[in-house]
C-alpha cells in the first residue's frame, strides 16, 4: 500500500483549452531550477497566466469562477513534450486532482500516474458537453468514477476510458510501484548476473 | 516465430510481472542529470533507500551549466547548488560523475555513446525524455519521470507496460542538402506529434542504413516528439565500428564476443510489427518548422498553412500558431527573418554535425545583427572540434564558439532568448516560450539550415545559399 485507493474524485470542473499542451507551458524551464518539487504550485502555466510583468493575462484558471476548481478539462495530447515531472507535480501543488483530455502524451501519462492523478479519456462531443455545462455554471460538481469509469456532472452520466494498469493501479492504491519493485530484489539481482551486470 | 529488436530486448530484461499487470524491467544503464535527480535523491533518503547498483548509473551536468563561463561557483545560485546536491549524491552513492572540466562532461545523450557506455540490447533510462536518442545503437531507451529516477536508484527496475512497435521504413538516397534532421522532422510531420503514442519506432530501409551513428542518434532522438517514447535502429556494421575502441567498450576477443551478442538483437528478418510505414528518401526536403510544435512543419519552399483548409480545434492550433509566431497565412516560410542562430543540443551537436557546416561557411558571415553560437555537445566535442579547427571557421564566420551544455535548447541556462526574438535553431522543440522568452519564436532546422539563415539574416534554403548540386552521376 502506498496511499489511500483514488476510486472517486469530486470536485468543480475547468477547462484548459488546445491540443498539444505541452509540459513547457505546464511549468516552464525556469521553475525546475530547484531541488524539491515544493514550490511549484503558483507556478502552474505562468507564462500563459501572467505576463512579464506579473499582470493577470486572465487565464481559465484565474478566474474568480474557477477559484478552487479541482478537475482539470483540457483536449489532445496533452502533456506532450518534456518528461518533466514537474508537470503534474505543478499540477498536484496547485490544487488539482484529474486531468480529463481526448489523449494524453506517454511520459506525462505516467508520472500523473505515479502522484495518483488519474488521466480520464474522454471523447471530443462529450468533452464539448462537459465544457458547456461548466460554462453554464461554474460551481456544478464534477464526479469522475474510476470504478464505473464514468463522469457524472448536472445530470449528465458520460462514458469514459482509462489505461487499464493506471486504473488497476488507482484502485488498488499501488499507482506509486516503488514498494512492489523493491519486493523482488532477488529477482532482480539474479537478472542483474544473467546479463553480465553482477 | 521472428522477433523484432523491442520484443527480444523486452524479453531478456524483464524480471517478471507485477500484481498489476505491468512487468517489471531491468535498466542496464541509467544516466541521470542534475534536473531531474535531486528529488530523487531526496526521495530515497526520505525512505531510508540506498542506490542498489551504483556501477549501472553514470551522472553529469548539462541543462543548467553556462556555455560561456563555467567557472564555480556558477553565478547563479541554484544551478550552484543543484550541481553540488548531484555532486554530493554520486559521491556519497559511489556512482560515477563526470563534472566540467572532467574531460567527460557535456549533454547526457552525447556523453553515453561517446564513451561507449550505450550498447545494443540494453534497456537504457534517463530523466529526459531525450533518451530516445540512444535507440540509435538497438536500445530500449526512454525518458523517465523522477519518481521512476527514484525506483531506478532503488531497485534498477522500472514498472512498464510493454510497447507496440511501428516500423518505419525510409527507402532511397537523401537529396543533397538534405539530412538526417530533416528526415525525422518529415516523419514527425507525416505521423503527427502524438502518431506514436503507445508505440516503439524502429526506423529501418536503405536511407537509415547509409547513415551513420550520429546521423542515426538525430533521428532517434526526435521519436518522443512523435509521441514515441523510444526509437530504435538495429545494430549493423556501422554501429559495431562506431563502438570499436570507445572507452568502455572491451576490446580485442572481448569485443568480437560482444559484437555477436550485440548483432542477435537485430530484428529477425520475418519480425512482425504492430504497424508500419514506407515513407520515400525523394520526397524529403530541406523541412523546417512554421508552428508551435515539431509537427508544424514544412520544406524549405512551402508556404505556411491556410487555417480555411482545416476544421475545428485544428483551425484553432493553425490560427494561434501563426498569431504567436507573428507568420501570415499561405505565404512562404523562406525569408521569414531571424535574429538568433543556435547550433548544438542532443539532437545536432556532435562532431559531423560542427563538420557538415565547417564545409560549408568558409568565407561565409553571420548576417549583421544576428546573434550566432556553435554549440558543442560535451567536452570530447569540442576537444575534437579544436583539433580539428573548427571553432576557428566557425569563429571567422562569425559564430560565438562556447563550452559544452543543452544551452539554447530549454531556457534553464544564461543562454536564452529576449523578447519576441527568433531563432534559427538545430534543436528538437518549438513550443511557446521554450527558449526562455514567454514570447521567443523558435524554428526547428537542420544545422547547415541554422549557418545559411545566420548568413542571411533569415530562413533560407541552404542548398542555394551554399551552391549544393546533386553529384553528376558517374
Amino acid at each position: 500500500m502506498t496511499g489511500n485507493s483514488v476510486s472517486k474524485i469530486n470536485g468543480k470542473g475547468v477547462y484548459v483549452k488546445g491540443n498539444d499542451i505541452d509540459t513547457d507551458r505546464i511549468i516552464p524551464a525556469r521553475f525546475l531550477k530547484c531541488v524539491t518539487f515544493d514550490e511549484l504550485g503558483p507556478a502552474l502555466f505562468y507564462d500563459v497566466r501572467f505576463d512579464a510583468k506579473g499582470q493577470s493575462l486572465n487565464h481559465p484558471l484565474d478566474a474568480a469562477e474557477h477559484a478552487g476548481a479541482e478537475i482539470l478539462i483540457s483536449d489532445a495530447n496533452f502533456g506532450c513534450g518534456s518528461s518533466r515531472e514537474h508537470a503534474p507535480q505543478a499540477i498536484q501543488k496547485f490544487g488539482l486532482k484529474a486531468v480529463i483530455a481526448d489523449s494524453f502524451a506517454e511520459i506525462f501519462h505516467g508520472n500523473c500516474t505515479t502522484l495518483g492523478i488519474p488521466c480520464v479519456v474522454m471523447a471530443n462531443q462529450d468533452r464539448t458537453k462537459l465544457a458547456e455545462l461548466i460554462a453554464a455554471d461554474p460551481d456544478a460538481e464534477l464526479i469522475i468514477d474510476i470504478e464505473a469509469l464514468q463522469v457524472i456532472c448536472a445530470n449528465n452520466i458520460f462514458t469514459i476510458t482509462m489505461k487499464t494498469s493506471a486504473r488497476e493501479a488507482l484502485l488498488s492504491a499501488n499507482y506509486d510501484p516503488l514498494d512492489t519493485l523493491m519486493r523482488t530484489l532477488d529477482k532482480v539481482d539474479q537478472t542483474a548476473q544473467r546479463l553480465g551486470y553482477a | 516465430m521472428g522477433k523484432n529488436l523491442y520484443q527480444k530486448v523486452w524479453n531478456d530484461h524483464v524480471v517478471g510481472q507485477l500484481d498489476s499487470g505491468q512487468y517489471q524491467l531491468f535498466i542496464a544503464l541509467h544516466l541521470i542529470h542534475e534536473v531531474t535527480s535531486p528529488q530523487a535523491f531526496g526521495m530515497l533518503k526520505d525512505k531510508g533507500l540506498s542506490v542498489r547498483y551504483p556501477s549501472r548509473t553514470f551522472a553529469t551536468v548539462d541543462h543548467i551549466i553556462p556555455t560561456d563561463n563555467q567557472s564555480r561557483p556558477l553565478q547563479d545560485d541554484m544551478a550552484e547548488k543543484m550541481i553540488q546536491v548531484l555532486s554530493d549524491a554520486t559521491e556519497e552513492a559511489g556512482i560515477e560523475f563526470f563534472p566540467p572540466q572532467s574531460g567527460s562532461q557535456g549533454i547526457v545523450h552525447v556523453v553515453g555513446p561517446e564513451l561507449g557506455l550505450t550498447q545494443p540490447g540494453m534497456t537504457i533510462c534517463c530523466g529526459d525524455s531525450h533518451t530516445s536518442t540512444h535507440g540509435a545503437f538497438g536500445c530500449i531507451a526512454l525518458g523517465i519521470g523522477t519518481s521512476q529516477v527514484r525506483d531506478v536508484l532503488a531497485s534498477q527496475t522500472l514498472a512498464m507496460d510493454p510497447l507496440k512497435v511501428r516500423r518505419i521504413r525510409v527507402e532511397g538516397k537523401l537529396g543533397v542538402g538534405v539530412t538526417a534532421k530533416d528526415v525525422t522532422l518529415h516523419i514527425i510531420r507525416t505521423l503527427g506529434v502524438n502518431g506514436g503514442v503507445g508505440y516503439a519506432y524502429e526506423y529501418a530501409g536503405s536511407t537509415i542504413a547509409a547513415m551513420s551513428m550520429e546521423e542515426r542518434m538525430t533521428v532517434c532522438n526526435m521519436s518522443i516528439e512523435g509521441g514515441a517514447r523510444c526509437g530504435y535502429i538495429n545494430p549493423d556494421a556501422t554501429t559495431f565500428e562506431f563502438l570499436r575502441g570507445k572507452e568502455r567498450v572491451p576490446a580485442g576477443a572481448e569485443f568480437d564476443k560482444s559484437v555477436a551478442k550485440w548483432q542477435s538483437y537485430a530484428s529477425d528478418a520475418d519480425a512482425t510489427f504492430d504497424d508500419e510505414i514506407v515513407l520515400n528518401a525523394a520526397d524529403i526536403e530541406p523541412t523546417v518548422t512554421w508552428g508551435i510544435t515539431p509537427g508544424q512543419a514544412i520544406s524549405i519552399n512551402e508556404s505556411t498553412p491556410d487555417p480555411d483548409q482545416v476544421e475545428g480545434l485544428e483551425k484553432n492550433l493553425v490560427n494561434d500558431a501563426l498569431e504567436y509566431m507573428q507568420l501570415q497565412a499561405n505565404t512562404p516560410i523562406k525569408g521569414t527573418h531571424i535574429d538568433v542562430a543556435f547550433i548544438g543540443s542532443c539532437t545536432n551537436g556532435r562532431l559531423s554535425d560542427f563538420q557538415a557546416v565547417a564545409n560549408l561557411i568558409a568565407g561565409h558571415q553571420v548576417a549583421a545583427g544576428v546573434k550566432a553560437i556553435a554549440v558543442p555537445g560535451s567536452e570530447k566535442v569540442d576537444k575534437a572540434a579544436r583539433e580539428l579547427g573548427l571553432d576557428k571557421i566557425f569563429e571567422a564566420a562569425g559564430f560565438e564558439w562556447r563550452l559544452p551544455g543543452c544551452s539554447m535548447c530549454l531556457a534553464m541556462n544564461p543562454d536564452k532568448l529576449v523578447g519576441d526574438e527568433v531563432c534559427a535553431s538545430s534543436s528538437n522543440r518549438n513550443f511557446i516560450g521554450r527558449q526562455g522568452s514567454s514570447t521567443g519564436r523558435t524554428i526547428l532546422m537542420s544545422p547547415m539550415m541554422v549557418a545559411a539563415a545566420a548568413i542571411k539574416g533569415q530562413v533560407a534554403d541552404a542548398r542555394e545559399v551554399f551552391g549544393l548540386v546533386p553529384a553528376v552521376a558517374g
